[in-house]
């Protein structure tokens, strides 16, 4: 089972971004790293220099970088920057339809943000260059399943941990949140490393704002035995990162992965890493999102 | 027709009747199961409905498209191919589709039959909208709501398939297509089932002579005693975030852009779309007589008189936005 580290979500300042791929770079034990600026294409330039360096140091330590598109562009300059990623030779995640065109037929991966649900839409991707899938997270795992049993050649990488990516907007939530417009957004969003909370009027967490994006307040936790997942055809497993020791994390699934501990070793290593949220994965089970993995089923 | 089409929703025959006579030149409706994005009960169409309803308003100079807009479950892709067929057995003007994998089998089993995009594909580039012209063959792209007014008319300069712009009713916060908070409180989700907030998972609370609103046992929102409770959706929700209690992502208010009408006939936008296949005949006779008139009122030179053709007791929370198509709501 290959280990990921999924895209980096939040706005970090570039000294913290530097340490936490060095220390990936050095530590953790994860096969493949995706980087680049998914969620804003505004806030990109402030990071682009620490991600490009980033990218050598995880190469130089054997680590397969590939480098994920915007989810949402639409700024010329956005638009521009994603049709120079689509050129380049190198393996990229696309997260847009916008991608796919200029790609012209050469490998990539489909990123969760796509709308794939089904093994009829994930075939129009492989007819056209796409090597690896990584589900939506809406997707139960039956659904997976029946993805990779029509397409067996296709990698299948599952979302398995972090605060989940529920939705995009033309609005920024997070600079509305402090009263701001998102063309003046102040970068506000850099205020939360993991999202800011958003919580009922009951006190219950239910949601994180990330600049244009929702994610989770609960973190995905897909601890499922290696059986099960073999049996789903996932071949790779992506952690998202969160500010917490992501090493800890990943060294947790890569000993579960190998079979060296149990589901109750590493639902414990990942509430001692301290998560920013309960640890859910109702969607895995065709559940609400917000359910633990363990919550009942219903038809997929 | 006049210089903009008028695509008005229908949740049934009789709602088609209505908006047809009331003005619409084109009718958008779905069949009763989870293959499109209003799948509520008691409404939509069956198969001998739709073709009667072809008929109907043909005979009217309307057209009939069907919304196959949700995406197909995996393992089970059977409905949504069938759903295809029976448009394409009806005779419908056109099919609005959203999945990759329900547009390949348009484009394969009926070449012939108009494919539109729909606002559940999220295709706001030109790069988008030429790839699924150039691979599927699509004809008219229905626009995310994200964009505004001067990125319209900028995005129909750069691309050669017809657009369609929403300008009335519901308003979806997120970028359409992308959004799964509903399934996340609540496990259905308008992307694989066509519903959002289902009804299911929705309870009204008393407590202490409040009322809570809840979605999936997540409190969406909370009145006082008297107070005229709105359906619980999770984007126009209150919730606490940064120590304050807010409407974080948007006030329950409706989309009404009748004064950008002449905005997005400069800009080049084929065609003005009506949400609310789930809001009755009323509804829509007095939405598409509106804009029936309005429209005919611009053909003739004159601007349309917004405050003649009332509809704000017909939006949400009785209040209206043009929303994202004007700039300042970013």
């Amino acid at each position: 089972m290959e280990l990921t580290l999924g895209p980096l979500y939040f706005n970090w300042p570039a000294e913290k971004i530097a340490a936490f791929y060095a220390r990936i770079a050095d530590e953790a034990p994860v096969e493949r790293v995706y980087l680049g600026e998914v969620v804003c294409g505004k806030r990109a330039p402030l990071y682009e220099h620490a991600l490009a360096e980033a990218a050598e140091r995880l190469v130089r330590a054997g680590k397969t970088v590939v480098w994920s598109g915007l989810a949402m562009p639409s700024t010329p300059r956005e638009r521009r920057l994603m049709a120079e990623m689509a050129a380049e030779d190198a393996l990229v995640e696309v997260n847009d339809i916008s991608m796919l065109a200029a790609r012209a037929g050469r490998p990539f991966v489909a990123g969760p943000l796509l709308n794939v649900y089904n093994e009829a839409a994930a075939a129009e991707l492989t007819a056209r260059g796409c090597t690896r899938l990584c589900a939506n997270v809406e997707l139960p795992l039956a659904s997976v399943a029946a993805i990779a049993r029509a397409l067996p050649g296709l990698e299948m990488e599952l979302f398995a941990f972090g605060r989940l990516p529920l939705a995009l907007a033309g609005r920024c939530h997070h600079a509305k949140a402090h009263g701001l417009h998102k063309d003046a957004c102040q970068y506000v969003c850099g205020e939360d490393t993991d999202g800011m909370a958003v919580l009922t009027l009951d006190g219950e967490g239910l949601f994180a704002v990330n600049g244009v994006q929702t994610l989770s307040f609960g973190v995905q936790a897909a601890t499922l035995d290696a059986a099960e997942l073999r049996r789903t055809g996932v071949t790779a497993l992506r952690l998202s990162p969160q500010d917490m020791d992501m090493v800890a994390v990943a060294a947790a699934f890569r000993s579960f992965a190998d079979g060296d501990s149990a589901t109750d070793d590493l639902r414990r290593a990942l509430l001692d890493a301290g998560p920013c949220g309960p640890l859910v994965g109702g969607y895995l089970r065709g559940a609400a999102g917000a359910a633990p993995l363990e919550a009942g089923m219903r038809d997929a | 027709m006049g210089s903009v089409e008028l695509v008005c929703p229908a949740g049934g025959p009789a709602m088609l009747r209505a908006a047809v006579e009331a003005g619409a030149d084109s009718v958008y409706c779905g069949l009763a199961d989870a293959t499109n994005a209003r799948n509520f009960p008691g409404l939509n169409f069956t198969p001998e409905e739709l073709a009667e309803a072809v008929g109907w308003a043909g005979a009217r100079g309307a057209r009939v498209l069907l919304a196959v807009n949700t995406f197909a479950r995996a393992g089970d892709t059977g409905a949504w191919r069938r759903a295809g067929d029976i448009a394409a057995a009806a005779g419908v003007y056109a099919v609005i589709a959203a999945d990759l994998g329900v547009l390949a089998h348009m484009r394969r089993a009926h070449p012939d039959l108009r494919l539109h995009l729909s606002v559940q594909a999220a295709a706001g580039t030109p790069e988008a909208i030429a790839f699924y012209a150039a691979e599927y063959g699509v004809r008219r792209v229905v626009l995310p709501r994200v964009l505004n007014v001067a990125e319209i008319a900028a995005l129909v300069r750069e691309t050669e398939v017809e657009t369609e712009a929403f300008v009335f009713g519901g308003l979806c916060v997120m970028a359409e297509g992308r959004c799964a908070m509903s399934s996340y409180a609540a496990a259905r989700s308008p992307n694989l089932d066509g519903v959002c907030s289902p009804p299911e998972a929705v309870s009204f609370d008393e407590e202490d002579g409040r009322l809570t609103t809840r979605l999936g046992g997540f409190a969406v929102d909370r009145y006082k005693a008297g107070e005229a409770a709105g359906y619980p959706t999770l984007c126009k929700g209150c919730f606490e975030a940064r120590g304050e209690a807010r409407r974080l992502f948007e006030d329950p208010v409706s989309l009404n852009a009748m004064t950008l009408l002449e905005g997005f006939r400069s800009a080049g936008v084929k065609a003005v779309k009506v949400e609310g296949r789930q809001r009755g005949k009323a509804y829509v006779a007095r939405v598409a007589a509106a804009f029936r008139r309005a429209i005919d009122a611009l053909d003739a030179g004159r601007a349309p008189d917004a405050s003649a053709l009332p509809l704000a007791d017909l939006a949400e929370g009785g209040r209206e936005t043009a929303g994202a198509y004007r700039r300042g709501w970013r």
